[in-house]
C-alpha cells in the first residue's frame, strides 16, 4: 500500500526495513491510527524511525511523498508571525477599487496564489496590493477590504493550530548531519569518548574468575576482560588565522574536553598547510616554533594524527616550494603532508566547511587526494566516521 | 480493549498515546528516548496504572548482564553447599534465580515491564535481548526447559542515547522521541501536579524557567521534573510571584536555584552572567 514511500525513506536516507513496514500495515489493520492523517503520520514515525536524527528527514520525506492528501479547507501553510497582522487601521477605498479587487478569481486560485505569496514573502507588511499584511487591498491579509479575500490572523480561527506538524520540522537540530553547535557538543563529546575508550589489552577479571572456578568445582579457571583503560593517543594539528577560526576553536575545545579520556592528547598549530615548523601557542608563535621533524620525533607512529583546517587556499600552497604565503618554504606542503601521513599510521582531518562546498575548491580535492579521501566533517556522522577511521 | 490516554497526573502529546498503543496493540516493545527528566520512566507506571496491569521495573546498570533478567544459576552458594554435604545439592533448579523478565512472563495477567536505561549496560546486552523479547521465550540450560510467557508482556525500553542500539533490536521496537514540552503544555503539566498553584506563581515560575533554560552554555539543561521540585520548594517556602518578577530584565540566579541548576558549573556560569549583567545595567 504505501511501498513507494518506504523506498522513498530509503532514498532520503531514512533506514526502514520490511519488518518496520510490516508492522505499520499491522498496526494500521489494528485501527490505531482512527484515519486521521495526523494520526497517521505519528504512527508511520513511531514504526519506521527508529533514531532522533532521522526524524527531520522523516518529516521532510513525508511531507513531500503526502502533499496534497490533507484536507482542501482554508489551511495556513505555515503559522503566521502574529507581528504582521497586528490590527491596524482599516483603509477606506473608493468604488473604483473595490470593483477592481472583485476581479480576482475563484477561491482554489486564491489559495494557490496565497501559498506562492507566502513563500515568497519575507517579513511583515502592510498597505499595498499584493503582499500579504494588514490594511491592504490584496486578497490576503486582515482588516482590508477584498470581498472574495482569505481572512488571516483577524481572529482566533478554528485553523490556527492547524499547521502541518510535519511540515513545522522540530527535530531539524537532531539530525547527524548538521554542523555541531551548542546543542549536539555534548553528544560529539561522547564519540570522542568512545573513541577513547577502545583499549586492546586484557587485564584479570577476579569476579569471573571466581565465579568460573566455582562452576568448575573449585578447579582455577582464568578469566580475562578488556582493558577499560585508555590507550588511544592523539596529536592534533590545527589550522589558525583564518575564516575558520571560531570552528577551529571549538574542535580544539571539544577534543581538550575529552581530554581526560585520551591516554595522551597533544596539539600543535600551522597555517592553512603544515611545513617544516609547528607552533603551541599562537600568540607567542615567533618564540614558540618548533621544527616538524621534532614533533614527529617525539611523538612515534602509535599516534593517531587528526588535522583540523578547512583545506582552503591557493593550490601552489600545497603544490610548490616557495608557495607559502607567510615565508619561503623549501619543501612543498604536499611533501610535508606526506612524510606526516606516511610517519603515522593512523590519520584524519576534520573540515569545519560544509560538506556541499568540498569539490568546488581545488586546493581542498587536493588534500583531500592526499588523505586518500580520509577527510570529514565536523558533523556527529563524521566524527564517528572519523573514530571508525581511526580505531581500524 | 482499554486505550493509554493522557491522564490527570501525566500529560500524553497526541504522538506519544499514538506510539503507546501501537506498541500495545502489536505486542512490541517500545523504545524511549528524551532529554533526562522529560518523564521517560514515569511513562512505564502510568501505563501500567492506565491499563490496571503490574509493573516490574528492571533498572539496567553498567554492569547488568541480559542473563540476569531472565535467570542466574547460583554456582558459588552451589559449590558452597556442596561442600558442607547439604542435600539441596543434588536438584540444581534449587540454585536458579530467577530474573524479571521470568517473573514477567510467568505471572497470571499481562505485566507492563520496564527496562530503564538500556543504554547504559553493555554494547550487546540489546543484542542478547532479541530473540527473547521477540518470541517472549527463553530456554533454561541448566534444567533443560523453556520458559513461555503467558501473557506477552508491554515492554518499555528507555534510553538516555549513551550508546547506540543495534539495528537488529530497533527494527523489532517502536520508536518515541519526547520533545520537550513547549510552554502550553508545561503549563498543563504543572497544574495537573499541583492545581491549587497560585495561577501568577506559576506563570512567573514557568517564565523564568524558560530563561534558565535558554542561556547558552548550560551544562545540564533544567527539565520538567526539576521544574516540579522546583515549585514544590516555592510553594513550600510560600515565596511571592514578586520576588521572582523583580529579577527581570536581568537574568539572575533564580531563588533555590538548587533545584534547578545541578551541577557547579551551572550555577558559576549563573554567577559569571549576573556579575556581567550588574556591571553592564
Amino acid at each position: 500500500m504505501f511501498a513507494t514511500f518506504i523506498t522513498a525513506l530509503r532514498a532520503g536516507g531514512v533506514p526502514a526495513s520490511i519488518t518496520e513496514y510490516l508492522s505499520l500495515l499491522g498496526a494500521m489493520k489494528a485501527g490505531v491510527a482512527e484515519y486521521s492523517i495526523e494520526d497517521f503520520y505519528y504512527l508511520s514515525r513511531t514504526a519506521l524511525v527508529k533514531d532522533e536524527r532521522h526524524l527531520d528527514r522523516f518529516d521532510r520525506i513525508f511531507g513531500e511523498f503526502f502533499k496534497g492528501l490533507e484536507p482542501p479547507e482554508g489551511e495556513e501553510p505555515r503559522e503566521l508571525p502574529e507581528e504582521w497582522l497586528r490590527k491596524m487601521a482599516e483603509k477606506l477605498l473608493t468604488p473604483e477599487e473595490m470593483a477592481q479587487i472583485q476581479a480576482a478569481g475563484g477561491f482554489e486560485k486564491l489559495m494557490e496564489t496565497l501559498r506562492q505569496r507566502l513563500a515568497e514573502q519575507k517579513g511583515r507588511h502592510r498597505g499595498g496590493s499584493k503582499w500579504i499584511g494588514t490594511a491592504g487591498t490584496s486578497p490576503f491579509g486582515a482588516h482590508g477590504y477584498n470581498p472574495e479575500g482569505v481572512r488571516i490572523g483577524q481572529n482566533e480561527s478554528r485553523h490556527r493550530r492547524a499547521v502541518k506538524v510535519w511540515d513545522k520540522r522540530e527535530f531539524k537540530d537532531l539530525d547527524d548531519n548538521v554542523e555541531i553547535g551548542t546543542r549536539n557538543i555534548k553528544l560529539a563529546l561522547r564519540r570522542l569518548r568512545r573513541f577513547a575508550r577502545q583499549g586492546a589489552a586484557t587485564e584479570l577479571d577476579i569476579n569471573d574468575t571466581i565465579r568460573s572456578t566455582a562452576k568448575n568445582a573449585g578447579h582455577l579457571d582464568l578469566k580475562m576482560v578488556p582493558e577499560r583503560h585508555n590507550t588511544v593517543k592523539i596529536l592534533l594539528l590545527l589550522d589558525i588565522g583564518g575564516s575558520m577560526d571560531d570552528h577551529i576553536k571549538m574542535c580544539e575545545e571539544l577534543f581538550s574536553a575529552a581530554r581526560g579520556e585520551f591516554k595522551h592528547l597533544e596539539h600543535y598549530y600551522f597555517h592553512n598547510c603544515p611545513y617544516e615548523r609547528l607552533w603551541k601557542t599562537n600568540r607567542r608563535r615567533k618564540e614558540a616554533e618548533v621544527p616538524t621533524f621534532e614533533v614527529m620525533r617525539k611523538y612515534g607512529p602509535d599516534y593517531k594524527l587528526i588535522f583540523v583546517g578547512d583545506a582552503t587556499m591557493s593550490p601552489y600552497e600545497v603544490s610548490h616550494a616557495g608557495g607559502s604565503v607567510e615565508h619561503f618554504n623549501d619543501e612543498a606542503g604536499q611533501v610535508w603532508m606526506q612524510r606526516l601521513t606516511g610517519h603515522y599510521r593512523r590519520s584524519a582531518w576534520i573540515n569545519p566547511a560544509p560538506e556541499r562546498n568540498w569539490a568546488h575548491v581545488s586546493s581542498l580535492s587536493m588534500i583531500r587526494h592526499l588523505m586518500e579521501n580520509r577527510m570529514f566533517g565536523l558533523t556527529l556522522s563524521g566524527l564517528d566516521e572519523m573514530a571508525k577511521e581511526l580505531s581500524r | 480493549m482499554s486505550k493509554f490516554k493522557s491522564t490527570e497526573r501525566y500529560i500524553a502529546s497526541r504522538d506519544l498515546e499514538v506510539a503507546v498503543n501501537a506498541a500495545v496493540t502489536l505486542q512490541r516493545p517500545l523504545l524511549v528516548k528524551g532529554e533526562p527528566g522529560t518523564g521517560k520512566t514515569v511513562l512505564a507506571h502510568e501505563i501500567a496504572a492506565a491499563l490496571g496491569h503490574p509493573l516490574i521495573e528492571w533498572h539496567v546498570k553498567s554492569t547488568t548482564k541480559a542473563q540476569q533478567g531472565l535467570y542466574e544459576y547460583d554456582a558459588v552458594s552451589r559449590l558452597r553447599d556442596g561442600q558442607l554435604g547439604d542435600p539441596r545439592v543434588h536438584e540444581i533448579g534449587n540454585y536458579i534465580v530467577r530474573g524479571k523478565l521470568w517473573d514477567a512472563f510467568e505471572a497470571g495477567e499481562q505485566t507492563v515491564v520496564l527496562i530503564d536505561e538500556i543504554d547504559k549496560a553493555d554494547i550487546e546486552f540489546p543484542n542478547d535481548l532479541l530473540l527473547e523479547l521477540d518470541r517472549m521465550q527463553f530456554f533454561v540450560y541448566e534444567t533443560r526447559h523453556t520458559v513461555v510467557a503467558r501473557h506477552r508482556p508491554i515492554v518499555i525500553i528507555t534510553s538516555n542515547n549513551e550508546k547506540e542500539l543495534p539495528d537488529a533490536f530497533l527494527r523489532r521496537c517502536f520508536f518515541h522521541y519526547i520533545r520537550f514540552p513547549d510552554r502550553e503544555t508545561m503549563e498543563k503539566i504543572v497544574q495537573s501536579h499541583y492545581p491549587d498553584i497560585k495561577e501568577d506563581l506559576a506563570r512567573e515560575a514557568l517564565t523564568v524557567f524558560f530563561k534558565v533554560r535558554e542561556v547558552p552554555g548550560l551544562k545540564k539543561k533544567p527539565a520538567t521534573s526539576e521544574l516540579l521540585d522546583w515549585l514544590k520548594l516555592l510553594m513550600v517556602e510560600d515565596l511571592s510571584p514578586e520576588v521572582l518578577r523583580a529579577r527581570e530584565p536581568h537574568v539572575v540566579i533564580p531563588p533555590l536555584h538548587g533545584a534547578l541548576l545541578k551541577n557547579e558549573q551551572d550555577v558559576h556560569l549563573f554567577e559569571r552572567i549576573a556579575f556581567l549583567s550588574r556591571r553592564g545595567g
